[in-house]
């Protein structure tokens, strides 16, 4: 018998509904898989009983021949998705002991739909970093490593944990968080399938808030039709976020298989920086070759503000997170440093709670939002946001979709990068996405010559994640997907 | 523009994150490399140009001013530190 866990969402869905398979022996699977798995840290909270009852409950429908779009899969959630009374603290010290009372909106959506919960994934505190590496609860190791090496590797982050969760095969699929790459920038990492949708498309309500304005929750998969399965049932209008746009969730897997013929795909100049490596620029070529082979027009572009969207984005970002983390005090919930009075409580708390990149963020967004300097900071910046969404507004009129790649480079060692900038600049292709606000995804698209995967981002227009899955497919279809090997 | 030891402690008094005197000049670095990282958008000709509110176009969305959701006071208070009788407990404030 082939191993469960190997079953992708679409696969498993078909052999649960033609009972060959039980949604409670796909669980344990699963749960046996996260046991082998522990030197991985990709969870930082298990639910092993949880997921048997919601199993068993998946199995009754089923045998009633009912059941939801994800009856009886197993996934991974990410950390900062309130979920209710269990481990809920964005991977920070600060929200110890934190179990909400509610659950979020995306969770409830795929409860609804069948699905049933693993447990917490590990991730960047509060979502912020690309290496997983900021998490209170310890770094993530990435399934992938070099050629003929054991050394360890980052899975990217900040959604790290559920990258690995994927590409190990310990979950069918998790939920993620995307503000300037978290999901993306991961799923290039692992050899995943990562789509941050257009903001408005899922709901916010019951995520932990990072940067609002840029904040998008997702799927990270092990193929673009499991993307697509998923972020159906993740997407929703919902009335408790005023920003959740008032759209009806089409159904993206009807997207996947669609001729990319005639389709016009930009690629953007501005994304071949001096001193790119020549593996990522040829994995783009060999990317928009496959896609020109099925009958699409490639169309050179260019979005000229590219350089600035980095810069800008982190005074934004920022400026935001020092607004919404200003609720962790010590009073509500999590943890508390008791001082010699309120003030004194509330510092110690913070400063005991918080990691050095989170108090840093905090910092610099206290620093650009504080008197006489906030037009020359935020305001700037976001006036540079609007010249980089009119980029895009006009290459819309050029082209359907655009192609670059996801990341600058594969995955990198614990350690290697310490230096705040330069970890930024991971995002270097990803974060433009987030200030315009607009839908991506990565795609797995080769392996580089130390055997690491590689991944191509698509970019589309608001609301058109179909076209994104559909010329994700074709390019899946041409590079063929990518398995870790098991080595843990 | 970069940050000096003292606007570094002001900073962090207004965030409210204690940092010791010995730590304040590896902070003023740390931060004046993001800061210096930001200046380049003084590159970027910014006249006339309106700063970006919202992504999408949409009109705000708006409901009736009424009491929706509520009356659990034990759930609201069940993750705090310290509470009482359905009350946030905090240091004296008041002498």
């Amino acid at each position: 018998m082939t191993n469960l866990t190997n079953l992708t969402i679409a696969e498993a869905r078909a052999k649960l509904k033609a009972r060959e398979i039980s949604a409670l022996e796909l669980t344990e699977s699963y749960i046996a898989a996260i046991e082998k798995a522990k030197i991985l840290n990709a969870y930082v909270a298990e639910t092993p009983d949880q997921a048997r009852a919601m199993a068993k409950a998946s199995d009754a429908k089923l045998a009633k021949g009912e059941g939801g779009s994800l009856e009886g899969i197993p996934l991974g959630i990410k950390d900062l998705f309130a979920t209710k009374g269990v481990h809920t603290q964005a991977c920070s010290h600060i929200l110890d002991g934190f179990k909400p009372g509610y659950e979020s909106t995306v969770t409830q959506n795929l409860w609804d739909a069948g699905a049933v919960m693993l447990g917490k994934l590990n991730m960047d505190e509060f979502a912020m970093g690309s290496s997983n590496e900021t998490s209170y609860y310890g770094g993530v190791t990435n399934p992938w490593r070099r050629h003929n090496s054991n050394a360890q590797l980052v899975p990217g982050g900040s959604s790290g944990g559920s990258a690995t969760a994927v590409a190990a095969h310990i979950c069918a699929a998790a939920t993620a968080t995307d503000t300037g790459g978290s999901i993306r920038q991961p799923a290039a990492f692992t050899g995943t399938v990562g789509i941050k949708p257009t903001y408005g498309r899922v709901s916010r309500w019951g995520t932990v808030a990072f940067a609002s304005s840029l904040d998008q929750a997702g799927p990270i998969t092990r193929d673009v039709r499991d993307a697509a399965i998923m972020l159906k049932a993740m997407a929703s209008v919902d009335d408790k976020d005023t920003t959740s746009v008032d759209l009806p969730v089409p159904d993206y897997e009807k997207a996947i298989g669609k001729s990319v013929k005639g389709l016009r795909v930009g690629i953007p100049k501005e994304y071949r920086p001096d001193g790119l490596s020549s593996e990522i620029n040829a994995v783009w070529d060999k990317g928009a070759q496959w896609l020109k082979e099925q009958g699409a027009e490639i169309v050179e572009i260019s979005l000229p503000h590219t350089k600035y969207a980095l810069p800008a984005y982190y005074i934004v970002a920022p400026a935001e997170a020092s607004s919404n983390l200003a609720r962790y005090d010590g009073v509500r919930y999590g943890l508390r440093v008791p001082g010699d009075d309120l003030i004194d409580t509330y510092e110690k708390t913070r400063a005991a709670g918080f990691g050095p990149e989170v108090q840093r963020r905090v910092m610099i967004g206290t620093y650009v939002l504080s008197a006489g300097y906030y037009d020359a900071y935020y305001v700037k910046a976001q006036k540079v946001r609007t010249l980089i969404k009119q980029d895009f507004d006009k290459a819309w009129s050029k082209v359907d979709v655009v192609l670059t790649p996801a990341t600058p480079s594969a995955a990198f060692a614990p350690g290697e990068i310490t230096d705040p900038v330069q970890m930024y600049l991971n995002d270097i292709f990803t974060v433009t996405v987030n200030m315009a606000g607009l839908p991506g995804i990565a795609v797995p698209a080769g392996l580089s010559s130390e055997g690491l995967p590689l991944g191509l981002q698509l970019i589309g227009k608001p609301f058109d994640e179909e076209t994104l899955f559909q010329t994700a497919y074709v390019i899946e279809q041409a590079a063929g997907k990518f398995m870790a090997k098991n080595w843990w | 523009m970069s940050v000096d030891e003292k606007t570094v402690r002001r900073v962090a008094r207004l965030a409210r994150i204690k940092v010791a005197d010995a730590d304040l000049p590896k902070l003023a670095g740390e931060l004046n490399v993001i800061l210096n990282f930001v200046e380049q958008l003084n590159e970027v000709n910014v006249e006339n140009v309106e700063p970006l509110t919202s992504v999408v176009e949409q009109n705000m969305k708006k409901r009736k001013d009424v009491v929706t959701d509520g009356h659990y006071p034990k759930a609201i208070t069940q993750n705090a530190a310290a509470s009482e009788d359905d009350f946030f407990m905090v240091p004296k404030v008041v002498e």
